[in-house]
Order: structure tokens, then C-alpha cells, then sequence
């Protein structure tokens, strides 16, 4: 083995190292949301993803979560709320608010129709 | 003049205040650059952006600036506006002059920052800020302007749009493939001259120099860059989104897939010497072909993707347009968005109801089905009840609107229904957690086998090795595992709909899928819930007809439930009865009256032996009907026997074959009751039902039910909504029998338009329908993934000596989504064993 094979291999074995910390290990910071007039407001653009993807907000307070689809993609059509039984169609370049009062806290998921998309909401 | 609105005097509102959300602001230091942006503006008073909220509170004058220019200067600070989109019809616009007018003065509404009027349709699209304007301040604006006939365009036309955008979309798409297939054709003449099947001439490249050859392969590739840039830019700005969030999706194969054999290509054709010898071939045709392909793919996916959630699109689309409406004793025809609660609505033969309500004036049948899936007309008198967009067949009528705009059963519905299809079954929770890992996965395994094929594979190595990681990276389909089980669900919830079964959410359908036994409540459910007249036996020398008539007449001025069913039963008859006289009702015994001369009595028996009737000649008769199930009534006329009339709470027409179909499903059927064994046992033989729960108290059918889920079989409860809640809760799935206008019954998980029992045979056929169509797309996708990944790995090579080409690999990933999709769309054409004949969908295209 000359040293571009080991060279090829070290990089190669590192790619997979660094895939694997890069999508399933890297945990995200949550964006905390502030609230005024009682309700926590936040405007999430939908383009290849969420964001912010992760949303920190207080329990027994309503949240209106305002998202705003920016691309055309089929993907990214409908959000899912699968825990609280929400969901809306989001056509494109329009804003769906969606609104909830957590109960409890804990992770509410979200994610589009395939789950290829993914965000959270952390109630604390 | 009355342009001077409220919005624009400038002396009451010295500045405004508007909160503006932002979208795409990522970090904090972003705050302050859309602060420094806005401020710039002159005018702006003062800016403040708030990160965590992502809005930006903005005061300004609004006689030095405007919105469009503060949303201009976020724009050029790189961050968008979130804003919503409005339509309004503003009747008798034709004025091109008024057309300005009225968009100025709408753009001077604090929240609005777009408006266009168009006079031909007299339509104005308006674009707003949410939270700062709603429909109510844009009616005022616009009615400022002297315009005082204003409604919303809403869900129906909304439906149009999404159609037209689908079929932008398309086209979009197709223009996109055309353009990726008109370059690709001369990309790969160059690169495969030597193809026999292509059957041209490559005269022009044979015995050409080696530096030719080269310069056309260059020539190639900076071919290949427009389509990339064109055709295929939602990929890579996709797989760029998505990669920012820490997160991979298909877009992400496909950039890499095609860059890594872009990046190769022209390092192959710009530095071939650093490769050994035989690897540096260009394939160039890789990349646009492939991106033709996908994009092929997802223009044939938008095309059905329409067709799958076509139900809905019917539904809305059955919504009345307009309503002629009693206003100050005049007709006037008004939108139905207009029409409000209390409102007289007077509707035509042939005409569509526009609103929910209850008849005050008229009689007419009414052609439910569409709301229902029930085929036959149904009659209507004052004081019924009449749904919207239904349609009015002969008689015409007055109703009062109870219900209108959201709340009225279509609207209910259409909420429903989408609800659903937005909702996860569970099985598709199981599919996510597959698909998180999916594309990464995909990703290591592409390495991987560069890496053997690097080290292990035969000479050229390198060739083989960039090949298979690129075809790997090609074939992989994660959207034909993620789609299967959404699109299934949603042509199934709306298959149901079409039919009057509104399924909740996609637990429910699952589960309905599943169950093994079915109760169902007696009274309502199986039966009609309604006494009527079932036998009536003279004695001898008295003769059917006079028999009723006498105990018709004689319970004429009677207001017991059984008395009207024997009432009814005459008139059903045509049987004439005339008012008695000394009318008297004897709690417990029955009734005594004179029907013309003759003294009846219609009664149990202690009121015969009571009166000292002889009932010898027809005690037996009593005996047989009372063991069938049914109230028994003597009659008596001037002491003598004449007779006996029997009423029963009958079954409904369709309940044997409804039970039957459940049956023939290998479902266990069973009855439960509040009455007595005898009934139910009489009730149960006439549908085919040998298993019965008789007397059981209504707050112990939650408990029997409850007790029938322990044995690990599921369970579904079919009853009404309101009595039979706790039960239906407690069931597995909740089958709650709908009437009239309600919809959305709490405890149900599937709710039956009409009162028919078919509808739950047909929920469970639809839903076990659905789920088979949902577990064969995704078997064939999961098959695909774990069969396509390794022969594009080349696991076949060593056995077989067989490659696949990155082109195959990109027409089977664009044809296994479109597959998923097409299935799903085969549900349509669904056909249950428990609807012999498609009613709704007849009538949607009589209607259409």
C-alpha cells in the first residue's frame, strides 16, 4: 500500500467518522423563544428544513408557531405535530400559524409528511 | 373625499407601529444588521428586532415612509418578511380609474404590504402582515372607498389555486426535464461514440487526435453545468438547507451523487495524467441524465400527488356559491360567505342548500348522498333538518340557516378530512425512525464501497471505485419508504369520505384494520330507534283495515310513543281515522275512546280484564308476537275482541346486510342492549346475529366493552354519539352514528354520515384496503433499498461480473417514488363489498 492508498483510506474512514458525528450525533442548541402579551410568537422558515429547528418554550403558555414555506418542493407541504394531533398544509410563500399550549413539559416533534424534515419543541 | 381615511390622516396618527415577522434570521449578530438597514430609512422613528420572537417592531412616520419601504430595506439586508395572502370579491368594480384608488387606500392600511386590484374579475390580492390586519380591516378600507358589496374568496377558489400551483409546478418540472434531456443526447454521443444502439454516425470523431477528443469531453462538461444550474438547482439548494440543519434528505444523494462524478469528470479531463492508466474517463452524462430522470420523476409524482388527494378537492368543491336570501321581505342572491345565522334561505328545485339549517316553510326530498354516501333521496318536511351542499330535487322550500361559514357539516368535514390526512398512522411512526437514519446510512455505505472497490476491485480501481459510490449514492430512494404510508393515507381517508365515513386520524384507520369484533348498540344502531307498527291481527270477523282504523282513531288524541307508531301505521296505509271522542288515557292500562258510535279500548291485558273483555280467541296471537320481540296491543270494540296491533322498534333496511358483509369479513359480531333478553333475542335473529348482550345498564356498556379489549382482541363499538360515549371511548375504534349536521362527535373515531350500519362494513373495508396498499409500497420500497443498494455496490460483480450503470440506477430511483405514488392512486378506484354501487362518486359528476 503507497502512501495516496493510505492516504485515500484515512480519508474515507474519516468521512464516515465525521457523517456520523455530523447527522446523529451533533446535538443542537434550542432557540429560545421570549413571549409578549403571554404568547411565545416564533417564525419558522421551511426551506430543505426548519428554521429554527429547535424551539425551547415555557409550559401552560400558548405558542403560535408561524411558518412560512419558502420553496416548492413537495417534501415540505404539509407539517406534522404527530403528539399533538396538529397539522397543516403549507402552501408556498404563505405564512400557517399553527397554535398550541403545552401542558407538560418535554419534547413535542415536528416534522413533513415523510419525516425527511425534522424539528422539536422543548417545553420546559 | 373619501380617500381621506381613517388610515391615511396623518394629523390623528403622528407614527405607526408595526411588528413585522422575520423570516430566515439564523444568528443574533443578524439583529443588529436589519436594525442598521431600517433605521437608514428616513421616516423610521425607531427599529427594534428581537431575535428570540424574529420580528421586528418598527415605529415610523407614516408621511415620510411606508411599509414597502421598510420591507424593502429588510430585503436588502438579506432576510425576508413573513406575510400572508389574502382575496377579496369586490362586487360591481369596473372603474379601471377606481382601481388605484382602491389599491392606494388598502396599502395605506397599517399591515398591509401588497395590493393588487383587478377589475376584469374584480378580484384585490392582498399581501399582509398576519396579526397586524385581518379580512375585517380590509373590508373597512375598502368600503371607505364607497365599494359596500366585499367577501373573502375562500377555500373553494383556494382549492383551484393549489391545483393551478400543482400544475405550475409540473410544468415547471417538465421544462426543467426537456432542457436536461436536450443536452444530455449530445453529451452522451460524445462520451459513448462507440455505442452501437445509438446508431449514428460518429464519422467526426473517428481518427481524431487524442487532444480533440479531450477538448470535446471539456466541451461536455461545461454542457453539463447549465443543466445543473438549471434543472437541477432545487437539489443542491435542498441538499444545502438541509445540510445546515444537520439533517440529509434526497436532495442530498442527488448532489452528491452528480458532483462526485462532475468533480471526477473534470479532474479526469482537465489532469489526466495524475490518474493511472484507463481512469480518467470522463461521465460526464451521469450527471445530466440523472437529474433529467429525478426530475422526470417528480413531475410525474406532482401530476398524481393531485389525483391522490382528489377527494378532498371534491368535497370542497361541493360548497354552494351563493344563497337567495329573504332580506326585507325581498329575494336578493348574496355569497354564500355572506349569509348569516337566522338568516330565511329560499331554495329552488334543482338547487344546491347553501347553508346548514332547519325548514320553516315547504316540504321536498333531498339528495343527501354527497354528505352521506347515501343513495336515495330523503324526504324532508318543516322542522327537518337539511344540510349543506345538498341537493334539492323537486319541491322547493323555505329554511332558516343555523349554521354557517366553519361550522356548517361540509366545512366540519373538509377540516376533518384534512385533519386526518395530516394525521401519522402508526405504522408510519416506525417508518420515521427508519428514515432518519436512512440517507447518513446510505452515505456510509457509498464510502465504503469506494473504499473496497479502491482497495480490492480490479484494475481500473479507481473507475470502479467512483462508479459504484456514485450509483450507490443514485439508487438509494428514501422517498419511496417515506411516502408509502402518508399517500395511502390520505386516498383512503378521502376514499371513506366519499362515502360519508369520516375517519379521525390515522390511528383510527389502522386500527379498523385490525379489529376482530364489532359491537354494535341495539337501539338506534341496528334498529331504527323508532317504534313503528309491525303486525296488526284481527279476530275473527273483523277485518285488517277496520281493526286499524278503530285503534288509529281511538290513539289519535294520544301522545304516547306507541300510540303514534299505531297512528302512523294508518296513515302509512292509507287508512283513514277520525277524531275520537271522550277521549281517556289510562296510565298503565291504555287507552279508551268512541271512535264514531263504538267504544274502543286499545291496551295491555289487565285493561281487557279490566273492561271484562273476552281475549280467548286472541291471547295466542299476543303470546307470538310478544316473543318476537314486539308491544303487543289489544283492541277491543264494544266489548268484544277484535283484534291485536303490535308494534316494534324495527331494524333498518341495510343492518342484515351490513351484518352480513362484517360477517363474510371474519368479524365477530355482537349485540348489546339495555332490553330485555326476548326482544334482543328476537332483534338478533332477524339480522343473523347469535351473539347477544341483553339488559346491560347504559353505564355498564363502557364496562362490557372494556372487559371484551383484555382478551387482546380489538374492539370496535358502534353507536350513538351522546348515550353511547363512554363505550365508544373505551372501544379500540369508536364507530360513532352521526344525524343530521353533526360531525365532529368527540368520542368517536369514525364517524358514519348516514344512519346506516353499511358505513362501519365499509370503514373496515376501506381502512383494511388502505393498509394493504400502504404496507405494499412500502415492502416494495424496503425491497428496492436492500436489493438496489448492494447490486449498485456491485456485490453482483464478483459472482456475476455485473455493474449497474449510474443512468439505470437514476431511472429506477425516479421510477420507484413515481411506483409509490401510482399505487396509492389505485385506491381510488376502490370498490367495498358493502356499497354495491358507487353513489357519491355519480353523483359528484352530476353535480360537477
Amino acid at each position: 500500500m503507497n502512501w495516496i492508498q493510505l492516504l485515500v483510506n484515512v480519508v474515507g474512514v474519516g468521512m464516515m467518522v465525521w457523517i456520523v458525528w455530523y447527522f446523529w450525533l451533533y446535538r443542537k442548541e434550542g432557540v429560545k423563544i421570549s413571549e409578549t402579551g403571554g404568547v411565545q410568537e416564533v417564525v419558522i422558515k421551511v426551506k430543505g428544513g426548519y428554521d429554527p429547528d429547535v424551539i425551547v418554550v415555557k409550559k401552560d403558555k400558548p405558542v403560535k408557531l408561524h411558518f412560512n414555506r419558502q420553496e416548492s418542493a413537495l417534501c415540505s407541504e404539509m407539517v406534522i405535530f404527530d403528539k399533538i394531533d396538529k397539522s397543516a398544509n403549507l402552501p408556498e410563500g404563505e405564512t400557517v400559524t399553527i397554535e398550541f399550549t403545552p401542558g407538560e413539559s418535554g419534547e413535542i416533534p415536528f416534522q413533513c409528511q415523510m419525516g425527511m424534515l425534522k424539528g422539536k419543541i422543548i417545553v420546559q | 373625499m373619501e380617500k381621506d381615511s381613517e388610515y391615511s390622516s396623518a394629523t390623528e396618527v403622528p407614527s405607526l407601529q408595526v411588528d413585522l415577522p422575520l423570516v430566515g434570521m439564523d444568528c443574533v449578530s443578524c439583529a443588529t444588521n436589519i436594525e442598521q438597514y431600517v433605521a437608514d430609512v428616513s421616516g423610521v422613528e425607531s427599529v427594534h428586532v428581537n431575535y428570540a420572537l424574529g420580528n421586528a417592531q418598527v415605529i415610523y412616520d407614516p408621511q415620510q415612509t411606508d411599509l414597502q419601504a421598510i420591507i424593502q430595506a429588510i430585503k436588502s439586508s438579506g432576510y425576508e418578511v413573513g406575510k400572508a395572502q389574502l382575496r377579496v370579491h369586490i362586487e360591481g368594480l369596473h372603474c379601471h380609474s377606481c382601481v388605484t384608488f382602491i389599491e392606494e387606500t388598502l396599502r395605506r392600511v397599517p399591515g398591509v404590504l401588497q395590493a393588487t386590484v383587478t377589475a376584469g374579475t374584480e378580484t384585490a390580492t392582498i399581501q399582509y402582515v398576519p396579526d397586524q390586519v385581518d379580512f375585517a380591516g380590509v373590508k373597512t378600507a375598502i368600503e371607505s372607498t364607497g365599494y359596500k358589496s366585499i367577501h373573502r374568496i375562500e377555500e373553494a377558489e383556494s382549492s383551484d389555486q393549489e391545483a393551478m400551483a400543482h400544475q405550475q409546478e409540473y410544468q415547471r418540472l417538465m421544462r426543467k426535464f426537456w432542457f436536461a434531456t436536450g443536452i444530455s443526447i449530445p453529451i452522451l454521443l460524445v462520451l459513448y461514440p462507440e455505442l452501437p444502439w445509438l446508431y449514428l454516425p460518429n464519422l467526426f470523431i473517428k481518427n481524431v487526435s487524442e487532444g480533440l477528443i479531450r477538448l470535446l469531453f471539456g466541451l461536455a462538461g461545461l454542457a453539463t453545468l447549465p443543466v445543473m444550474v438549471y434543472s437541477g438547482r432545487q437539489f443542491f439548494a435542498g441538499a444545502w438547507s438541509a445540510f445546515k440543519h444537520h439533517s440529509s434528505d434526497m436532495n442530498t444523494l442527488i448532489t452528491l451523487g452528480t458532483s462526485a462524478a462532475w468533480v471526477y469528470s473534470t479532474i479526469a479531463v482537465l489532469l489526466p495524467q495524475i490518474f493511472p492508466d484507463g481512469t480518467a474517463v470522463p461521465f460526464y452524462d451521469v450527471a445530466t441524465v440523472v437529474i433529467a430522470l429525478v426530475v422526470l420523476g417528480q413531475a410525474l409524482e406532482v401530476r398524481a400527488k393531485g389525483q391522490t388527494s382528489q377527494a378532498i378537492k371534491k368535497l370542497i368543491g361541493l360548497q354552494a356559491k351563493t344563497a337567495r336570501v329573504e332580506r326585507d321581505g325581498q329575494e336578493v342572491e348574496i355569497p354564500v360567505e355572506e349569509v348569516e345565522s337566522g338568516d330565511i334561505i329560499i331554495v329552488r328545485p334543482g338547487e344546491k342548500v347553501p347553508v346548514d339549517g332547519v325548514i320553516v316553510q315547504g316540504k321536498s326530498s333531498l339528495d343527501e348522498s354527497m354528505i352521506t354516501g347515501e343513495s336515495l333521496p330523503v324526504d324532508k318536511n318543516v322542522d327537518d333538518e337539511v344540510i349543506g351542499a345538498t341537493v334539492n330535487t323537486t319541491g322547493s322550500f323555505k329554511f332558516r340557516a343555523t349554521k354557517v361559514g366553519k361550522d356548517t357539516a361540509l366545512a366540519q368535514i373538509v377540516k376533518m378530512v384534512q385533519d386526518a390526512m395530516g394525521s401519522k398512522a402508526p405504522i408510519a411512526r416506525l417508518v420515521d425512525v427508519v428514515s432518519g437514519y436512512f440517507v447518513p446510512i446510505v452515505m456510509l455505505i457509498s464510502i465504503l464501497t469506494f473504499l473496497v472497490w479502491f482497495n480490492f476491485g480490479p484494475s481500473p480501481s479507481l473507475a470502479f471505485a467512483v462508479v459504484t459510490a456514485v450509483t450507490v449514492l443514485i439508487i438509494a430512494c428514501p422517498c419511496a419508504i417515506g411516502m408509502a404510508v402518508p399517500l395511502s393515507l390520505v386516498a383512503g381517508v378521502g376514499k371513506g369520505a366519499e362515502h360519508g365515513v369520516l375517519i379521525r386520524n390515522g390511528e383510527a384507520l389502522q386500527t379498523a384494520s385490525q379489529l376482530n369484533i364489532v359491537v354494535l348498540d341495539k337501539t338506534g344502531t341496528i334498529t331504527k330507534g323508532k317504534p313503528e307498527l309491525t303486525d296488526i291481527v284481527p279476530a275473527s270477523g273483523f277485518e285488517t283495515g277496520a281493526l286499524l282504523h278503530y285503534a288509529a282513531s281511538a290513539d289519535r288524541a294520544s301522545e304516547h310513543p306507541l300510540a303514534q307508531a299505531i297512528v302512523e301505521g294508518a296513515r302509512d296505509r292509507d287508512i283513514n281515522t277520525i277524531e275520537p271522542l271522550e277521549f281517556n288515557a289510562i296510565p298503565g292500562y291504555g287507552v279508551d275512546a268512541m271512535v264514531g258510535n263504538k267504544r274502543v279500548f286499545v291496551g295491555n291485558l289487565k285493561l281487557m280484564q279490566r273492561e271484562q273483555v273476552d281475549t280467548n280467541q286472541i291471547d295466542a296471537h299476543v303470546e307470538r308476537l310478544q316473543s318476537e320481540g314486539k308491544t303487543a296491543m289489544y283492541v277491543a270494540v264494544d266489548g268484544q275482541g277484535a283484534g291485536v296491533v303490535a308494534v316494534a322498534d324495527t331494524i333498518k333496511e341495510d343492518s342484515i346486510e351490513a351484518i352480513r358483509v362484517m360477517q363474510e369479513m371474519g368479524l365477530e359480531v355482537i349485540m348489546l342492549t339495555g332490553d330485555n333478553e326476548r326482544t334482543a333475542q328476537a332483534i338478533a335473529r332477524q339480522v343473523g346475529l347469535n351473539n347477544v348482550m341483553a339488559e346491560v345498564l347504559p353505564e355498564d356498556k363502557a364496562r362490557k366493552v372494556h372487559q371484551l379489549t383484555t382478551g387482546g382482541k380489538k374492539v370496535g363499538m358502534v353507536g350513538d354519539g351522546i348515550n353511547d360515549a363512554p363505550a365508544l371511548v373505551e372501544a379500540d375504534v369508536g364507530f360513532a352514528i352521526g344525524t343530521g349536521t353533526d360531525v365532529a362527535i368527540e368520542a368517536a373515531d369514525i364517524t358514519l354520515m348516514s344512519g346506516s350500519l353499511k358505513g362501519v362494513a365499509y370503514a373496515i373495508e376501506v381502512s383494511k384496503a388502505t393498509m394493504k396498499n400502504a404496507k405494499q409500497s412500502l415492502m416494495g420500497a424496503f425491497i428496492y433499498n436492500t436489493l438496489g443498494i448492494p447490486i449498485a455496490a456491485g456485490v453482483l460483480f464478483p459472482f456475476f461480473g455485473l455493474l449497474l450503470s449510474p443512468l439505470l440506477a437514476g431511472a429506477a430511483m425516479a421510477a420507484s417514488s413515481v411506483t409509490v405514488v401510482t399505487n396509492a392512486n389505485r385506491l381510488r378506484f376502490f370498490k367495498a363489498k358493502s356499497f354495491s354501487q358507487d353513489a357519491r362518486a355519480k353523483n359528484v359528476e352530476v353535480n360537477a
